[in-house]
């Protein structure tokens, strides 16, 4: 029997047959493929979190270092804030979430225990331009915020700008914007503004009453093996 | 096993005489956006070259069955499908190269290439023939890709595949980075260069 394949019976039950096959194909492959994808989500992310805690573990397993380091996570309302002890500190590391050029752009910033000098800091982007502002990944960018107080005098939050060269920010510090890249470096500026002043509020106006935590004997050496 | 020479024509033609971006200037859009460095104008290439040749072959091989009215949506749906599958894929077992190509990997269901052969070859050839084709295609586009982001990434950088080239005595001495090279309009010309150096060569062939 010859179909004719062009009356609207057959296309219909065509298209309904290539859809459900897709669909099915599709959904079977995310299910599949899931696990690792969230392994490599997580892992993604425990990477970034060392990288702004400047540990390097280029030769050893991220996942493991991450785990001797990274002991406690505090919450506030829906934001974490990670506990690490790097070299036998105590460093507070905040993610970041916030809007570059083309979408989304987000980091980890590593504060030291007094909750003011930025210990290290590490971004990510979902789209900025190669070249221009995809630049806030590395690390000329990144070490420019090393040693910055997030706080003003007075002690209270007022972020850390990120100001075209030449120009002053008042009342609180600054780092070189990438040149050619203004919104996403206005996004950064913008990302720790909002997140450091407004969102992290709660775990930044409690300020360390003097040494509570009695840094439990943590294997000291395994934690002195990953200094640079 | 010597290759006739329709075989040929159909794997190789699109690697110069006949090739997509040059020629037919089908897919510049993602030549512009990915060939700033050339690990992600690399894994572009590759992806682009397996998605048309595998959906090449499935259209070639539902070619008779496809109701004629529809036959670009039947195409799409076999595109998607596939460019979602090499998304997810490459997800689970290459995360970082993943997060590289970010939003250009899901626009190759939208690059003119795919749907140029599916239309113009697949329909209305042989399995085997459209595998080659989509193949030639493949690579044909992976080729400039590759020259270009050759080209913008040691101007533009200094490096190659992440690698410094550029020895910095040559910054010492005052050489600097074209910054201009990084901007998608130099894509665009650097293209226009392609064609005109191929152009101008095939000319004298003739």
């Amino acid at each position: 029997m010859k179909l004719n394949t062009n009356s609207n019976i057959y296309t219909f039950v065509y298209m309904t047959i290539v859809v459900v096959i897709v669909a099915v194909l599709l959904a079977l492959a995310n299910q599949a493929l899931k696990p690792r994808q969230d392994a490599n989500i997580l892992l993604d992310k425990q990477k970034q979190i060392l990288g702004a805690l400047k540990v390097d573990w280029m030769e050893s397993d991220p996942a493991e270092i991450y785990y001797t380091l990274v002991n406690d996570t505090l919450t506030f309302g829906d934001k974490e804030v990670y506990v690490a002890n790097v070299n036998g500190a105590t460093k507070y590391v905040l993610p970041l979430s916030g809007k570059g050029l083309w979408g989304g752009i987000g980091g980890y910033l590593a504060l030291d225990e007094d909750k003011n000098t930025i210990y290290g800091v590490n971004f990510n982007h979902e789209g900025e331009t190669p070249g221009l502002g995809a630049k806030i990944v590395e690390l000329p960018f990144r070490q420019s915020f090393e040693g910055k107080h997030i706080r003003n005098a007075e002690g209270s939050v007022v972020s850390v700008a990120v100001l075209k060269q030449g120009k002053l920010a008042e009342g609180q510090e600054q780092v070189d914007a990438i040149s050619g890249a203004t919104i996403t470096s206005t996004g950064v500026s913008t990302m720790l503004n909002e997140e450091l002043v407004n969102n992290y509020k709660e775990f930044l106006s409690e300020l360390p009453a003097v040494e509570e935590e009695t840094a439990e004997e943590e294997n000291v050496e395994s934690i002195e093996e990953e200094e640079e | 096993m010597a290759l006739s020479q329709k075989t040929k024509d159909t794997l190789l033609g699109p690697l110069n005489a006949n090739n997509p971006v040059v020629v037919q200037i089908l897919g510049i859009c993602s030549a512009l956006a990915v060939t700033v460095q050339l690990k992600p104008a690399l894994v572009m290439g590759i992806a682009v070259t397996i998605i048309v040749a595998m959906s090449n072959v499935i259209v070639s091989l539902i070619r008779n069955t496809i109701p004629m009215r529809v036959r670009i949506i039947v195409q799409l749906v076999v595109v998607a499908a596939l460019v979602t599958l090499v998304s997810e894929i490459l997800k689970a077992f290459a995360y970082d190269v993943a997060m590289q190509l970010s939003v250009y990997l899901g626009l190759i269901i939208t690059n003119c290439i795919l749907m140029g052969r599916l239309e113009a070859f697949a329909m209305t050839n042989k399995v085997w023939d459209s595998f080659l084709d989509g193949l030639g295609n493949g690579l044909g586009y992976a080729l400039v890709l590759v020259i270009v982001a050759f080209v913008r990434e040691l101007l533009g950088s200094g490096q190659l595949l992440g690698f410094q080239v550029i020895p910095e005595s040559f910054y010492a001495a005052g050489y600097e980075n074209c910054g201009m090279m990084l901007m998608p309009a130099m894509a665009l010309i650097l293209v226009g260069c392609v064609i005109w150096a191929h152009r101008s060569i095939n000319e004298e062939k003739k």
